[in-house]
């Protein structure tokens, strides 16, 4: 099962002092960020803050310049993403990358067989777990390829269920859904939060990430500009001047 | 809800593999010399075709250099042999040198991403071609002969080759059926459609690729010792010749690219292709190249593909499929 007795071990991340360059572009200036897997954290910024890079470091995708990556006291910096994925760090892609060539349970049973269990009936189980948590037993058996945007946001989020996370990283997981595909997104992860799975979601639409999250951060030019409840951050005076370019009214 | 990976489809096409292969293996009880020679030539292209699936089908993996594993299983077969070794012995333990030999070029050849590594393997084949060159028991271009093969009488060696052949086909394709079943078979489709993304959570890409990538060398160089031992001579050009992995290419296009079924089919239609029209000459050549063309611009999934989209039947299933014991079961 997804969550529940998993879960009464804490899970904490600890990012300290990271930086990111790409050539002479620094995109992260010494970002400190911690999460633990109670929490649900927002993340939110203007395009090119750097949120989906420090997405990438804490998930293992991207290795930063400097640095430390810390989960549950050991450091993990060093480790690629699928080592992460197996101690329960887990990322979603903001363009969802499904597995086109096969099935949309193949697809979320690779997750489960890799990362989430270790005997195959444990991964049929881990699977069919995932896709009905997020809705996805009526397509179980189609070609990836075949499904719209919805169900590959869905299959983006159920194949990282199926590694069992204890830490989820939603990458603008609503990008590009109506506000009903957001809204029954939210249920879905609203589920996972009552799993005890820990979820830290970069997203622009700050309306559906505020029904999740307790403590949103805002980054700006790779800095984190405030951190604290939603309605203390989105009413920063640095956070507004971000976004407007002016001062709160 | 269950799992099943088997359909009433596969079960009995299984049965019918089993009898077609057994009648197979009594042909040399009443065929005729030829009908033994361009059997074995058939199991010769079904493996050369299969293998070149299991990289470029299933993991992404677009090779134009495949002849470098066949010609080097050629050269180490002559090679082994030469030192007095059984050359049936020597085909087998050749095939197993240059998995070896594989592996370690695949702690560099699989760092490079799509034309890079296409290119890549036809500049080690090229370069292979001119090492076996240098060896002074190939004797440059003019090559050299597996004559320790003389030792059997004519007709026992066309039967024992045939059976070498039938054996290294049936061999191959249950151990690449059987591999494409594990967890590692759906990682290695996984990394073809995304590679980021599968590792992502948690395969790892390097050591599926390896797996497969050694496997197609074996594969390959035991085609290339099955074909020596067919035509006794080895002359370094053409065992390294691309031509080779264009006709693997063919095949599986043809025949459906990432599809078990495809390979074989696709061998089948090259075989018969070449039976009837080799003699055209360059036209011959020129027809393959536009079915080929064709079949990339109209039927990219090959014909069995076009099969399997419309019917739905799996001859060889690899993949997992759910069912549902009630409709509720099945309810978003």
């Amino acid at each position: 099962m997804i969550g529940g007795a998993v879960m009464a071990e804490q899970t904490q991340l600890h990012a300290t002092g990271i930086h990111k360059s790409f050539g002479s572009l620094a995109v992260l200036n010494g970002i400190d960020f911690s999460v633990h897997s109670n929490e649900a954290v927002g993340i939110v910024g203007p395009n090119g803050a750097g949120k989906s890079t420090l997405l990438g470091v804490l998930s293992g995708a991207t290795l930063p310049t400097r640095g430390s990556v810390q989960l549950n006291g050991a450091e993990v910096g060093a480790l690629p993403a699928r080592e992460r994925a197996k101690q329960g760090l887990v990322r979603t892609h903001q363009i969802p990358k499904p597995f086109s060539g096969i099935t949309v349970f193949e697809n979320v049973l690779v997750a489960a067989t890799h990362a989430g269990a270790s005997r195959q009936s444990e991964a049929y189980d881990l699977a069919l777990d995932a896709l009905q948590i997020c809705g996805m037993m009526a397509v179980a058996n189609r070609p990836a390829e075949s499904v719209g945007l919805l169900d590959r946001k869905r299959l983006e989020l159920a194949r990282a269920l199926a590694t069992r996370p204890r830490l989820l990283l939603l990458d603008e997981i609503g990008g590009g859904l109506t506000d009903a595909e957001a809204s029954e997104l939210v249920e879905t992860i609203r589920k996972l939060r009552e799993r005890g799975i820990g979820i830290v979601w970069i997203e622009h639409i700050v309306h559906i990430l505020v029904q999740i999250a307790e403590r949103l951060v805002c980054m700006d030019a790779g800095r984190i500009i405030a951190e604290g409840t939603p309605d203390a951050v989105m009413r920063h005076p640095e956070v507004v001047k971000a976004y407007l370019g002016g001062a709160p009214a | 809800m269950t799992i099943h990976r088997w359909t009433w489809q596969s079960k009995l096409t299984f049965a019918l593999a089993a009898v077609v292969l057994l009648l197979l293996a009594l042909v040399p009880g009443f065929a005729s010399g030829g009908v033994i020679e361009r059997l074995t030539v058939l199991f010769i292209y079904v493996i050369l075709a299969a293998m070149w699936n299991a990289l470029a089908g299933y993991g992404g993996l677009v090779s134009i250099g495949n002849q470098l594993f066949f010609g080097l299983g050629a050269y180490m077969t002559i090679r082994l042999a030469d030192a007095g070794i059984n050359p049936f012995a020597a085909m087998a333990l050749g095939a197993g040198i240059v998995a070896g030999l594989s592996w370690l070029l695949s702690l560099f050849m699989l760092h490079l991403r799509a034309g890079e590594f296409a290119i890549g393997m036809w500049v080690l084949a090229s370069i292979a071609h001119l090492c076996v060159n240098l060896d002074p028991l190939i004797q440059g271009e003019t090559g050299t002969s597996l004559i320790s093969l003389n030792a059997y009488a004519i007709d026992a060696r066309r039967v024992l080759i045939f059976w070498a052949a039938l054996i290294g086909m049936v061999g191959l394709l249950a151990l690449l059926f059987a591999v494409l079943r594990t967890p590692s078979g759906l990682a290695m489709q996984a990394i073809r459609d995304n590679e980021e993304a599968a590792d992502s959570v948690g395969v790892n890409p390097m050591r599926t690729k390896r797996l497969f990538f050694v496997l197609a060398g074996f594969g390959t160089a035991v085609a290339g010792a099955l074909w020596l031992a067919q035509v006794s001579a080895f002359q370094p050009k053409t065992y390294f010749s691309v031509q080779w992995t264009a006709y693997m290419i063919f095949m599986v296009l043809v025949g459906g690219l990432g599809r078990f079924e495809g390979a074989i089919l696709g061998a089948l239609i090259f075989f018969a292709a070449e039976t009837w029209f080799a003699d055209t000459g360059v036209w011959y050549l020129v027809g393959l190249g536009a079915v080929a063309m064709l079949f990339s611009l109209f039927l990219p999934k090959g014909l069995w593909g076009w099969v399997e989209t419309r019917t739905h039947i799996s001859l060889m299933p690899l993949g997992y499929r759910v069912q549902f014991d009630t409709q509720s079961e099945q309810g978003r």
